[in-house]
């Protein structure tokens, strides 16, 4: 494009990128629903209502985004660090875990303590899944990716093990039916009902905990520390940072918040325990792969991720309601999230260009400015590979 | 505890370890052409599933395996088309775009099968090939020589593969534009070629690994692959970015997977406890790669996209 | 920054706008059409569990019975279920089915929001002592036992593998009895049951019958919707197979002997008239035998020999009796 557009319309052009990434994907699904014979506008109008046309619409869409906020914002603190965190799932799973074991096997409490406490038994149930490939990857070298991807596999199996096995229901004992659920957990430990019937306080949480991601990470020495770890890692060893730690320590907040989200999604639910199928998303949902699209929806910082996060929920939610409406699978809605990703991300190094060159006519860019070239800035230091000077990333030589 | 060790068992074990290896192998080996060269493709799972789909409905429509493994690695190879064009031209995030093609070809994998199939109908599978002298030998027979052709093939590309990188001007053009991208730039090889040469290969692959393993179980599902992409990228760095390594590592991943199964028809693992041994490939997997993976080493340029001057 | 904020809003208000402006009514329907909604763990043609109740359903929009059918599947996440399920009961509908033992604790929760609508949830036994919600469940155990015994007649070696899902509900009944029937048929025999901890792991369900295969078998049987893996193994090994939860015949026709088939159409057509008369729960409902919501269904391109087709009717009568 060689149309000439002044700073305030490449701005404006940059912050639209993700707006548009959506409506290419919606294009495309239109396209697929046309195929599948469908009607495109009652599918998408059905969608819409779905998602956002009522109180209960809005309340479901509300629910469905609080995880991926959740787990967005780890991954924004991961990603800021340099480090990809593909184990969300995992982590997910073992804050749900370790969540509904407090619930069982704390004794009564008033809810005020007992929420509190079930939910930082899910943080910590997180935050040790994201802590071991931390540790792995600063002490054995093990690559995260490769650590991430088997301990999603493990926590699977761990969770149908414990669920089927020393968690279960003594009622489904009785019954002979022996479903891998818990009993229901105690009352007390319900999240609070904040309107209705089922709108609770995650989505509170979860905005509170995103806002709290930001300061931490622009507004404190921690946050600087795992944001210089990102930009260079060189630069930041050289400043005196240890590396290492930074990164396990970024993996360990990423999963503490995954852990937190696993949480609120078991006191939050319907049934009031914890259940699974066995499948491998049976209890997240995808939260965890979805999560990782709306941090990206929302250019990696933590307070857009609020509004992708909404966004991603409705888009979830519709699918639904449109697979309701016109029998189209809501698998099409997986794979459009899947088409944001990817116009998204590709869309990024043009993006960054419309914002960079702003940066030369104003050199007083503040933290909002500097988040949202996002992407760009981060990648330039990979977490796995030598730089220029033959060192790894641990300072040791080849 | 005897009765596992029969002859009879662990023959049916290898024999296992090795068809469950295969569809891991093929993705693996496709993806360490494309890290070898600098480009981490997340989305290996995502691109299986539409091999898988896609090799499915060929067979299914036209009865012919061969056929339906051909289509599986077209669609493949314009899945590795396309995610070249991202990594490499766009130079997006390739750990973020990876993960929208997994969720693309999650989905549509699942779509296209729920409207263009519904009812899972099943379909021809590779025939066995029983190599003529060689499979009448007891045991080893078995284990070794009475598989289908596809399964041969996959391995035949072990030896193959490490020839073409270590050996060919293209495999050298592969690790140099995967450690030095500048270097290679300016002696003249094309990184940007390189890298979308070493990207189709890898979709090929991984949409052949998921065609395989359609035909192979005659059938189609949602998520069939069940997360084996992932496990296929975890391999590649299990296997220090080596051939051979991958194979062992997918052998491993195999024969402790068919282990389990072998323990559990034969009840020595007791029903509660089947879960914990589930684990146990994850487990052994990042074990070993504790205690070996000081001497590894990923490519120096991996995730990195190339910019002339930079 | 403010820009974008304001962007989204915008659009989002737009779109609201837009959607409201152009969708249906969906409140319109005759007062006197009987909706049934039905959420499911699997898609309505998985030739297995959901495709049972959806069958069911679908016959009884036939018959007039009920005026309408709304499934959804792929709810294999209890919490997504339990949201589908809550969405249809606020929609109207009359009987909100819950196809799945896991939903159990969510049905628990929402019935209690919506006393004015029926739920049902299967395969259970319990009502949790609501008075609008009913409990199915099958005892499938009976047609495994029928199923056993021919098993164990047809085999040769001997050695009888069954597939089966997780260790739970409707899928332990069933392989208990098969197992039952088998031992029952032949004391002697080995009857081998692979539990795979999955629903939906195809693969692992293929693996599973070749390590079946392996150890002996050259019968065998499996429940759940990942069973088509195994069948397939079946299929290409020549070994036989029994079906159970809608006849398989047709995914193997040389190998598939018979199978169990569920028929809820009875049952549900009886819950739907205790809807109509104002009964909307508190009851337990179990297709068997003897109330033909079970019948074992033979592959005419099978060539089951006499005797032991027989011996399947004679096993089936016993239930009928008892029944």
């Amino acid at each position: 494009m060689s149309i000439n557009l002044n700073a305030k319309q490449r701005r404006w052009l940059a912050y639209s990128i993700p707006v548009l990434a959506v409506f290419a994907a919606l294009l495309f699904g239109a396209i697929m629903l046309v195929l599948l014979g469908a009607n495109p506008i009652e599918g998408y109008s059905e969608m819409f209502v779905g998602a956002f046309g009522s109180g209960d619409a809005l309340i479901a869409t509300l629910l469905k985004a609080t995880p991926l906020l959740f787990v967005g914002t780890g991954i924004v603190i991961a990603f800021r660090a340099g480090v990809i965190n593909i184990g969300a799932e995992g982590q997910m799973v073992l804050g749900g875990l370790f969540a509904a074991m407090a619930g069982l096997y704390l004794p009564e409490m008033p809810a005020i303590i007992m929420v509190p406490l079930v939910l930082l038994a899910g943080v910590l149930g997180g935050a040790l899944w994201g802590w071991i490939p931390g540790a792995l990857k600063a002490y054995y070298r093990v690559n995260e990716i490769l650590s991430t991807i088997m301990l999603n596999i493990v926590a699977v199996q761990l969770m149908a093990y414990l669920l089927r096995g020393p968690l279960i229901d003594p009622a489904e004992i009785e019954r002979g039916t022996r479903i891998p659920q818990t009993a229901r957990l105690a009352e007390s430990a319900d999240l609070p009902i904040l309107f209705g019937d089922r709108l609770h306080i995650g989505p509170v949480l979860a905005v509170l905990c995103a806002i709290a991601t930001y300061y931490l990470l622009w507004r404190t020495p921690l946050g600087y520390r795992l944001r210089a770890v990102g930009l260079s890692e060189h630069a930041a060893r050289y400043a005196g940072i240890p590396v290492r730690r930074t990164i396990a320590l970024a993996l360990t907040l990423s999963g503490a918040l995954a852990g937190l989200a696993g949480a609120v999604l078991v006191f939050g639910s319907e049934s009031h325990r914890m259940v699974t199928d066995g499948s491998t998303m049976g209890f997240t949902g995808g939260a965890g792969f979805n999560g990782i699209v709306a941090a990206l929806l929302g250019g990696l910082h933590p307070l857009w991720t609020i509004p992708a996060s909404f966004l991603f929920g409705g888009l979830i939610v519709g699918g639904q309601a449109l697979q309701r409406a016109v029998q189209v699978p809501s698998a099409l809605i997986v794979a459009l999230n899947g088409l944001v990703v990817i116009f998204v991300v590709a869309a990024d190094r043009y993006r960054a260009k419309l914002l960079s060159v702003d940066t030369r006519e104003h050199p007083d860019m503040d933290a909002d400015d500097e988040a949202a070239t996002g992407m760009g800035a981060i990648h330039d230091a990979a977490p796995t590979g030598t730089d220029s000077y033959g060192q790894d990333e641990f300072g040791e030589g080849r | 505890m005897s009765e596992v060790f029969t002859t009879a068992v662990m023959v049916a074990v290898v024999a296992s370890a090795i068809r469950l290896a295969v569809p891991l192998l093929l993705a693996s080996l496709g993806e360490t052409f494309g890290q070898r060269s600098g480009v981490l493709n997340l989305g290996v799972d995502g691109m299986m599933l539409l091999g898988a789909f896609t090799g499915y409905y060929a067979v299914l429509k036209t009865g012919n395996v061969w056929l339906g493994l051909l289509a599986a690695g077209i669609v493949g190879l314009f899945l590795g088309l396309a995610s070249a064009v991202i990594a490499v031209t766009l130079k997006a995030e390739q750990g973020i775009s990876g993960i929208g093609i997994y969720l693309f070809g999650l989905g549509m994998s699942d779509l296209l099968f729920q409207k263009l199939v519904g009812t899972p109908i099943p379909i021809d599978t590779f025939p066995k090939v029983y190599i003529p002298i060689l499979s009448d030998i007891p045991y080893i027979g078995e284990m070794f020589f009475q598989h289908s052709l596809v399964i041969y093939l996959a391995f035949a590309a072990i030896p193959v593969a490490t020839f073409v990188i270590n050996r060919t001007t293209f495999g050298m053009n592969i690790r140099a534009v995967g450690e030095y991208p500048d270097a290679a730039d300016t002696l003249g090889v094309s990184v940007a070629g390189t890298r979308y040469a070493t990207e189709i290969i890898g979709g090929t692959l991984a949409g052949l690994a998921g065609g395989v393993l359609a035909i192979t179980l005659g059938i189609f599902q949602q998520n069939l692959t069940n997360g084996a992409g992932f496990i296929a990228i975890a391999l590649v760095y299990f296997g220090n970015w080596r051939p051979t390594g991958i194979m062992l590592g997918a052998l491993l991943f195999g024969f402790v997977n068919a282990l389990v199964l072998e323990l559990k028809t034969l009840e020595i693992i007791p029903r509660d406890l089947s879960n914990l041994a589930a684990m146990a490939p994850a487990i052994i997997t990042i074990l070993a790669l504790v205690f070996v993976a000081k001497r590894f080493r990923a490519p120096s340029a991996l995730t990195k996209p190339f910019t002339r001057g930079k | 920054m403010k820009r974008r904020s304001i962007t989204l809003v915008v659009l989002i208000a737009v779109l609201a706008l837009v959607a409201a402006a152009c969708s249906s009514d969906d409140d319109g329907g005759d007062s006197g059409d009987f909706k049934v909604a039905i959420v499911a763990p699997s898609t309505a043609n998985d030739l297995a569990f959901t495709q049972s109740i959806v069958d069911a359903a679908n016959l009884l929009v036939e018959n007039g019975t009920i005026g309408e059918v709304a499934v959804t599947g792929g709810m294999f996440v209890v919490d997504d279920a339990a949201v589908a399920i809550r969405d249809y009961a606020s929609e109207g509908y009359d009987l909100v089915i819950g196809h799945g033992s896991q939903y159990g604790g969510s049905i628990s929760e929402i019935a209690k929001d919506f006393p004015e609508t029926s739920f049902a949830w299967g395969t259970s036994a319990d009502t949790f002592g609501l008075a609008n919600v009913y409990a199915y469940e099958a005892a499938s155990d009976q047609g495994g036992r029928v199923m056993g015994l021919m098993a164990a007649a047809l085999s040769s070696s001997d050695n009888v593998g069954i597939v089966g899902p997780i260790e739970v509900g409707d899928a332990k009944l069933y392989v208990d009895g098969f197992k039952a029937g088998v031992l029952a048929g032949k004391p002697s025999a080995t009857v081998n049951v692979n539990y795979i901890d999955s629903f939906s792991d195809v693969a692992l369900a293929a693996e599973a019958a070749q390590s079946l295969i392996g150890a002996g078998a050259d019968v065998m049987s499996g429940t759940a919707q990942m069973v088509t893996g195994a069948i397939g193994v079946a299929k290409t090994e020549g070994v036989l197979w029994f079906g159970t939860q809608a006849n398989q015949a047709e995914l193997a026709p040389a190998i598939v002997v018979a199978s169990q088939v569920y028929h809820w159409e009875h049952m549900l057509e009886e819950m739907v008239g205790n809807i109509k008369d104002g009964k909307l729960g508190g009851e337990l409902y179990e297709i068997t035998f003897a109330n033909e919501g079970l019948v074992i269904e033979y592959n005419p391109d099978y060539d089951l020999s006499d005797d032991v087709k027989k011996l399947g009717d004679e096993a089936v009568q016993v239930f009928k009796d008892e029944g």
